[in-house]
């Protein structure tokens, strides 16, 4: 399906006989299930994209009686829509990730952590978990899962709050070490993966770590699914091999007027147009969870702007300075340079603020608001100032 | 050990040691501010961040346990660059109207903004964003969010070391604040008074409500005769507020400061705490008569001490079902107060209208408790106005006292007199160890038997401490006690508070007699206390409560002769009809939430 330069796959969505993949899963060794991952190369589908064979390798090496495989569904990443997609036509292969998972890392319990706006999900997901609870435990899997509501804070999905909002408190983030792999849900051994490198996973046992490597970089391995909305004539979900540039997506997706793209969600970077040859998809370039937002010329980026940091305003958890405050500094600092009544030098004290939150915030919610800040600033400073 | 360098220099600690520990070591001063000795590790205000060799990010030294091989950088450029914001960050979402806080000069953030952010702010001032609200509800302290740093170590104090949870941190993002259940006024959540957050704020958010203008009045009124008291856990830490190191007993100094303010009667608290002793004795044996030999179900053991209003408080908003179990004496503050309008005005000729009775405590609950309808037995209200220990210190600097050269005094008459036992009431430990001195020589007319009359199981900073004595050779009148093994248990701290209660509800404290103190250390360590605290400085004062007890002639309450003299010229025995007027009261049952 050539198309672009862009491949099409078919992985997350494709039709397999889950039974029979977890059969296989069942028979082989933990040590085998998390080789596979780490030969595969796959990386974390929710964006920070760290090696899944390493986090199941380190939570399978930790010594504990309790160990949980949680499943990030809290998607909440502003343009990312992909999750809901998955849970909803596949579920089966997203319990089927986790089961896999905690037999590799020794889990008998998986916890799915779902948005809270899809809540209307639930009724038809427990009915779909009855069904799958009664596979695996035919096939012997001594293993058994549980879902948990979000309430609707963006800063849940970061992995130590999700933690803290299962466990009943106030979600925000942990101090780092200790690592979820050492001291994660209920402080026991947790491997949190996304809804998609669960699927991923389970697809990598169906089809075989070497196939798998076929698909996508050195860097990038695979293909991932694509929350593709903003200007174009064709939103919605679509997976694609990783590798491609940013001109090669924007020419199948956008409308002939795109001015830029903005990778990776509110936390992400913005692309501009003189950079779309050059600028790859994936961890060699710019990563994202899936989010990909297309803006042709009739949108002010100054208001794009101002929009995600409205919203990192409001969604930071308040609990560290550099967050907390920094995202009001740089929300008010942009309405001031805007309104004229800040110098438009201010902006470069803007952006080393920015700076000192990617490196002091506690969090990776702090610490990646100045991507979007930083990438749009500099490439749009004519539409912040004026 | 964990061997790591910090600017270059090497070091090996323990595991688990923080970056920050690990630079203390080396003498390498790294500026904290959310941090504090007696919490669990926040990071959230992120002042104390380094450089690590090879990471992505600085980290907060606060909450980074050492591991081997580290490279630590304290004082690079990128590192001082963030302070420098994160200072600045704080200073606009904090209304710094510095020289008219009550904290200025003694607060941390002030410290910070001296080394880092001198000179203009670029950013923007949030605080005017903000529609904040200063709760002045609650008689003991002043709440105001818009100097409020949002660090949480209110929260954590409230949560940790006293697991009231008054206090807890509302809403996110720009809108985060710290808050109370439903956004009620202090004054109607379980907040018990105590002051721990207030001791720990580092910044004039959360301040006791402070009632010096008023004393200076009454003092410079002709019309009025001011008395004042002192608790015992003040002398040994006043200083600490007039450039002493911890741990200097400054009684002498103090009362003379009194003096030279204006008071026109300087007296102890240490008085009524004998008498508390005296009283709370003699109703712990009744209760043990009436269980132990009369079979009286009614009777409610184990006894609780009741000197504590932190305490009181938090057992009516908590276990209300047992306040049956507290004694019924009023703290020594309270004793003393309906006294100095009674018996002292009598004595002395005076007209209790006229007489204003202050006090100055380690404590901001005792503010609360002054103000409690049942503390009005005189007619009159008991104790106008309670001072903290820090109250008191900025009275004496605005007198201009030299305190350091001054003579020592000692406390008038009447009401005066004190022994070595009511000073230990300062620390944890102290009214159970007085009590028993007194109670077992009333029972076998010898004294107890410990060592230089120092009951060291009560004593010492472990959170519940327990002690049995085997009651011998009773006089006649106490035979019913013959062999009877005295159990009691002393709890400091309201989160150990919650231990022994729980303890009690499932049936498993075997105690007869069990003294409580609402902050961790006992009243050395309350919350009207100079600001720092930590375990070492508590530890400081502790010691210097148990040399002033070793320092006293008397010490036992019952040799105080006063106490003999009040009892024989006005209430008569002690439990008499005149003490249950004046010297006891009862509690009121409170919502738990």
């Amino acid at each position: 399906m050539e198309n672009n330069g862009l491949n099409k796959v078919d992985l997350i969505f494709e039709k397999i006989d889950a039974k029979q993949v977890l059969s296989k899963a069942f028979k082989m060794s933990n040590a085998d299930i998390i080789q596979n991952m780490l030969d595969s190369g796959l990386k974390g589908r929710g964006g920070a994209g760290f090696p899944t064979g390493l986090k199941w390798k380190y939570t399978a090496a930790e010594k504990s009686a309790e160990k949980y495989i949680v499943c990030n569904a809290d998607e909440g990443e502003p343009g990312t829509f992909k999750d809901r997609e998955i849970l909803d036509r596949v579920s089966v292969k997203v319990h089927g990730g986790m089961a896999i998972a905690g037999k590799a890392i020794g889990a008998k319990t998986g916890i799915v952590y779902l948005r809270g706006e899809y809540r209307y999900l639930l009724p038809k997901l427990m009915i779909e978990l009855d069904a799958f609870h009664r596979m695996i435990h035919e096939i012997g899997f001594d293993f058994n899962i549980q879902y948990r509501m979000g309430s609707g804070a963006y800063i849940c999905g970061e992995e130590s709050a999700l933690f803290e909002s299962i466990e009943g408190k106030r979600g925000e983030p942990r101090n780092k070490p200790p690592y979820p792999t050492v001291s994660g849900v209920f402080e026991k051994p947790t491997s949190i993966n996304n809804v998609e490198t669960l699927v991923t996973a389970m697809m990598i046992i169906f089809h075989g770590s070497k196939n798998f490597t076929q698909y996508g970089t050195k860097d990038s391995r695979g293909s991932k699914v694509f929350s593709v909305s903003g200007d174009t004539p064709t939103p919605g979900i679509f997976e694609l091999e990783l590798g491609m540039t940013v001109q090669q997506f924007v020419n199948e997706f956008g409308d002939g007027d795109t001015k830029a793209v903005q990778v990776g969600g509110a936390s992400g970077f913005c692309v501009p147009r003189k950079k779309f040859a050059e600028t790859i998809i994936g961890f060699e370039g710019v990563p994202t969870g899936g989010s990909m937002k297309l803006f042709n010329s009739s949108r002010s980026m100054y208001n794009v702007l101002h929009n995600y940091l409205d919203f990192f305003a409001e969604e930071s958890c308040g609990q560290c300075t550099p967050c907390r405050v920094g995202c009001q500094q740089l929300l008010k600092g942009v309405e001031k340079v805007k309104k004229g009544e800040s110098k438009s030098t201010y902006l470069s004290e803007l952006v080393k603020l920015a700076d000192t939150m990617k490196i002091a915030a506690k969090c990776g919610l702090g610490q990646s608001v100045g991507n979007a800040f930083k990438s749009i600033v500099s490439n749009f400073k004519e539409e912040i100032i004026y | 050990m964990i061997n790591l360098t910090i600017n270059d220099q090497k070091v090996a600690v323990e595991p688990g040691t923080t970056v920050l520990a690990a630079a203390k070591k080396l003498k390498i001063n790294i500026p904290t501010l959310c941090n504090h000795d007696d919490l669990c590790v926040a990071g959230n205000c992120r002042v104390c961040v380094v450089e690590q060799k090879g990471a992505r990010t600085l980290i907060a030294s606060c909450a980074t346990p050492v591991s081997d091989g580290m490279e630590i950088n304290t004082n690079t450029l990128k590192v001082r660059n963030a302070r420098k914001h994160i200072v600045e960050l704080l200073l606009t979402e904090h209304r710094s109207d510095c020289t008219k806080c009550y904290k200025n000069q003694n607060c941390e953030l002030q410290s910070l903004a001296n080394e880092f952010a001198f000179g203009d702010t670029i950013f923007l001032d949030l605080v005017e964003d903000h529609k904040y609200n200063i709760d002045r509800s609650s008689p003991s302290f002043i709440k105001d969010d818009s100097k409020c740093i949002r660090c949480q170590r209110c929260v954590r104090t409230c949560s940790e070391l006293q697991q009231v949870s008054a206090i807890a941190v509302a809403n996110k993002g720009a809108h985060q604040k710290i808050s109370s259940f439903h956004e009620k006024p202090m004054s109607h959540v379980v907040c018990t008074n105590c002051g721990q957050c207030v001791n720990r704020c580092p910044t004039g958010a959360l301040v006791e409500k402070t009632y010096i203008d008023q004393v200076w009045d009454a003092i410079y009124d002709p019309e009025r005769h001011v008395v004042v008291q002192t608790a015992p856990a003040v002398r040994v830490a006043l200083g600490e507020d007039l450039g002493y190191d911890p741990g200097q007993r400054v009684t002498g100094k103090m009362v003379n400061a009194l003096k030279q303010l204006g008071f026109n009667s300087v007296l102890d608290t240490d008085f009524t705490a004998d008498l508390t002793i005296m009283e709370e004795g003699t109703e712990l044996l009744v209760r043990l008569k009436k269980a132990l030999v009369e079979g009286d179900q009614a009777i409610s053991l184990p006894m609780f001490t009741s000197c504590s209003p932190g305490w009181i408080k938090f057992i009516e908003h908590k276990y209300p079902e047992y306040l049956s179990n507290l004694s019924s004496c009023k703290s020594p503050q309270q004793m003393f107060g309906a006294l100095a309008k009674t018996f002292y005005a009598k004595k002395r000729n005076l007209d209790p209208s006229k007489i204003v009775s202050v006090s100055i405590m380690p404590c901001t609950a005792k503010k609360f408790e002054a103000d409690r309808p049942e503390m009005r037995a005189s007619g009159y209200k008991d104790v106008d106005f309670v001072l903290t220990t820090r109250e008191l210190a900025v009275m004496i600097k605005q007198a201009g006292i030299d305190f350091r050269n001054l003579e020592e005094a000692h406390y008038d008459s009447i009401m005066g007199d004190s022994t070595g036992a009511a000073v230990i009431f300062g620390a944890t430990g102290g009214v159970m160890e007085a009590a028993l001195r007194t109670a077992y020589e009333i029972v076998t007319g010898r004294e107890v038997p410990f060592g230089n009359l120092n009951i060291t199981p009560a004593r010492g900073m472990e959170g519940v401490k327990e002690a049995t004595i085997k009651i011998e050779g009773c006089l006649d009148a106490w035979k019913f006690l013959e062999g009877v093994e005295l159990k009691v248990a002393v709890a400091h701290g309201l989160v150990n508070a919650n231990k022994i209660m729980k303890m009690v509800k499932s049936g498993t404290a075997p105690y007869h007699f069990i003294e409580v103190m609402g902050c961790p250390g006992g009243c050395i360590g309350g919350g009207g206390q100079p600001i720092p605290t930590n375990m070492e400085i508590r530890k400081s004062r502790m010691k210097a409560i148990y040399a002033e007890d070793e320092h006293m002639v008397l010490r036992k309450s019952h040799d105080n002769p006063e106490v003999a003299a009040i009892y024989k010229e006005f209430l008569d025995q002690p439990n008499s009809h005149k003490s249950h007027e004046l010297l006891h009261t009862h509690y009121v049952e409170r919502e738990s939430y």
